[in-house]
């Protein structure tokens, strides 16, 4: 693996302990993904540290269908290894735990072995219920999803309850997986970023940065200066709007009727703003590999305009909520996340940062326009509902703030160039981008111009993780803020 | 007690659609259209080239003219960009189909007698409901945008429960159920389920071209070709995603809450 930043190749039996020795104080696990390459298959764990990112790789030979488990060293790789294990049929020897996460198939199933090249029929997941054992007596199981009251994701949590809290919650995002990493494999560079903005959907920017900042890396191109701006001003307003809709379930869930109306309003004059940026209500469209589509449709004075009014009103009806007691008792205290567990399990975005984690990539691996304006990051300590909330107000104004900067840039440019053009490359490199819901993380595999491999670790797959975690004290009503405070999207967690 | 006034100071904010058009659109890209002018010449090759611009396969070439298949289309707008003497993009937000055929642009050959029968079929099912609409949303393997801009139709732009339509929580009392997403197999048990337990008359209303077509990830081993082919879908909605009033206008054509004139628009786009 080249991957521009240090490599660390061990046995198969090394991996684990080598694993577990990289991640010292300072460091943290940032996924652990398998690669097929001729005869073997890689399994690469991503050390992340300021300032780069460290590849552990080892190596699988044809026919070996079993490793030791990272996970029993370092409990961060449980989900990548249920993944693994689910994708690849590789079984991690030692996993506590290696339920199906993502795809449940019958024993002895073909497995989807992205990147191998293998032809794939259509699977049948099992439809059967998943074993859901309960760890005490008098528990009993409450499923609940796929299919939950209001408009969400499908997802599942299986709750395990004595009766009003919750010891255990089963987190089961597969139901929605659509073998997002098998749809890449193929594809042209130009089709892949398409397929990029809809692994989640929500955080359309930030995967097309992620996906087209690994293949620029590859190329060795860089965009032009203009169209990193134009960048970061779509995927700052991408984080208004997420904040926004975390704030607003919170309201609603509050029972905080004219804060919901509010509140909705103004992340849907966002959303007309992306609009009339670029046509698309979520950027679609926008970020290309070497740069972007072209300028925005809206000249400075508009969108300058646009923005003002929204933070304005914003502000003014932040300030009443956050001073509203019946809304903040909701928060304060509930799900708390203690340092302990967000920074040996490397919790991104706002649930890290509320937790008193300050690592933001922005600032510790800039990329991009990111790389030239002022930022300042912010980070809370108390862990709970209420510090993830107050992480989302500190980030919004930030992202107002950034939006300002990049006009200011964008002005003084005399653009004519809005990408770079990028040939028919081969390589692998990473790339990554802070989407609202923290670090997006591709890894991207081309031959030729054409994808061969391509994995995108979202921030919900990696911080969905720790839902269970988040329920120490908290009853069943706690839940709907638990959950709006994680900001979550389910088509990022599932695939 | 601020809250009070909160609300008041902005005025009334509330689109007055369906019952007027709504001057949001101009600068959103609702859908794309195969213009009537430059149709018509191209050579095997040249028609071929044109074909293979679309990433999901929805342009179509037939009796020298080119197709666009909306309900393929993830309006991405390479074939508009590359070839804008041809396609062109189109801010009308009403682009909601009642079958599966129809999401074929242009259409040439109307077929005024199966559509009516389908139209009055529709309406037959329906009449019982009045103007009392309870809508059940289910997610079938979407990319999460869908589900933002049906949750839209609740903020008080759209205010959706002026027009006598609300959210329920259960099926058991659904009339409407709004599906998304391209299918994915872990959703197909739940989604009939999910219909099962609705009261009859029911309605499927399909949100996005994911639900018509599976859009990029059509046929992989966990996504089937959209859901039409899982339940029985009363309109299509195409869009990646559709606006939200791109989807109040597909619940509004389901139900038959239409002002005429907004059918008859929608019938002949040309």
């Amino acid at each position: 693996m080249t991957m521009n930043d240090a490599t660390i190749g061990v046995e198969v039996e090394q991996f684990a302990i080598e694993v577990a020795r990289a991640l010292v104080p300072g460091r943290r696990l940032a996924g652990l993904f398998a690669v097929p390459a001729v005869r073997e298959l890689h399994l690469i764990a991503v050390v992340a540290e300021e300032g780069r990112l460290i590849a552990v790789t080892t190596a699988l030979p044809e026919g070996t269908m079993s490793y030791p488990s990272v996970t029993v060293l370092v409990p961060g790789a449980d989900w990548y290894e249920r993944e693994i294990h689910d994708l690849f049929g590789i079984e991690a020897i030692g996993h506590p735990d290696l339920d199906p996460l993502v795809l449940p198939l019958p024993a002895g199933s073909n497995r989807p072995r992205p990147g191998s090249g293998d032809e794939i029929a259509r699977l049948t997941p099992s439809s059967e219920p998943l074993p859901a054992l309960v760890s005490g007596e008098g528990m009993f199981t409450i499923p609940y999803g796929p299919v939950r009251s209001g408009v969400f994701e499908a997802i599942e949590y299986v709750t395990e309850t004595p009766g009003e809290d919750f010891p255990r919650i089963q987190t089961r995002p597969h139901y929605k997986h659509r073998g997002v990493e098998i749809g890449f494999v193929g594809r042209s560079l130009e089709d892949g970023v398409l397929l990029a903005e809809r692994v989640e959907g929500v955080a359309t920017i930030a995967h097309a940065v992620a996906y087209c900042e690994a293949i620029e890396k590859i190329s060795g191109t860089e965009p032009p200066a203009a169209a990193d701006y134009v960048r970061v001003l779509h995927a700052e307003l991408e984080r208004i709007v997420n904040h926004l809709d975390s704030m607003i379930r919170h309201a609603e869930a509050a029972g905080q009727s004219v804060a919901y109306s509010r509140l909705t309003l103004h992340k849907e004059r966002l959303m007309r703003l992306r609009a009339r940026l670029c046509g698309s209500r979520f950027g679609r469209s926008v970020v290309i590999p070497g740069g972007v589509s072209g300028a925005p449709f809206i000249g400075r004075a508009e969108i300058l305009a646009a923005v003002d009014r929204t933070e304005r009103d914003l502000r003014s009806d932040l300030k009443l909520l956050m001073a509203t007691p019946s809304f903040l008792d909701r928060l304060r205290g509930t799900g708390v996340l203690p340092f302990s567990i967000v920074s040996a399990r490397g919790a991104l975005g706002p649930l890290g940062r509320g937790s008193g984690m300050e690592e933001d990539v922005r600032r510790s691996r800039p990329y991009g326009g990111y790389r030239s304006i002022g930022f300042a990051p912010t980070s809370r300590d108390d862990g709970d509902a209420l510090a993830r909330q107050l992480v989302r107000n500190d980030e919004t104004w930030e992202a107002f703030h950034l939006i300002r900067q990049v006009l200011d840039e964008l002005g003084d440019l005399e653009a004519t160039e809005w990408s770079t053009p990028i040939g028919p490359v081969s390589g692998e490199a990473f790339g990554w981008a802070e989407a609202p819901q923290g670090e997006v993380l591709y890894l991207v595999h081309v031959e030729d111009g054409v994808l061969v491999r391509v994995k995108p670790r979202s921030a919900s797959f990696h911080n969905l993780a720790l839902f269970t975690a988040a329920f120490p004290r908290d009853i069943t009503t706690d839940f709907a803020f638990i959950e709006a405070s994680f900001g979550i999207s389910a088509a990022g967690a599932a695939g | 007690m601020p809250w009070i006034t909160r609300g008041l100071r902005e005025g009334i904010v509330t689109s007055h659609y369906p019952h007027r058009p709504d001057d949001y659109g101009p600068t959103f890209r609702a859908a794309v259209s195969v213009r009537d002018d430059g149709a018509a010449e191209h050579d095997e090759s040249g028609a071929a080239s044109i074909i293979g611009l679309c990433p999901t396969g929805a342009i179509q070439a037939a009796k020298g003219r080119f197709l666009l298949d909306r309900g393929a289309c993830i309006t991405c707008g390479r074939c508009v960009d590359s070839r804008p003497d041809l396609f062109s993009f189109d801010a009308d937000v009403e682009v909601a189909e009642f079958r599966r055929d129809l999401l074929v642009v242009p259409r040439h050959e109307e077929q005024p007698n199966d559509l009516a029968s389908l139209r009055e079929d529709l309406a037959r099912r329906v009449r019982a409901l009045r103007r009392s609409i309870h809508v059940r949303h289910i997610d079938c393997g979407s990319d999460g945008s869908e589900e933002w801009e049906i949750a839209a139709l609740t903020n008080p732009i759209y205010d959706m429960q002026r027009l006598g339509i609300y959210f329920t929580a259960s099926p058991r009392h659904a009339d409407v159920l709004l599906v998304t997403g391209s299918g994915a197999a872990g959703m197909l048990a739940p989604l009939r389920r999910t219909f099962d337990a609705m009261p009859a008359p029911k309605l499927i209303v399909a949100v996005g071209s994911d639900t018509a077509s599976g859009g990029l990830l059509a046929g992989n081993y966990a996504t089937r070709g959209g859901i039409a082919d899982e339940a029985p879908v009363d309109v299509f909605v195409p869009g990646s995603p559709p606006s939200p009033f791109a989807i109040l206008h597909g619940i509004l054509l389901a139900i038959g809450l239409l002002p005429v004139r907004d059918i008859a628009a929608t019938r002949n786009p040309a």
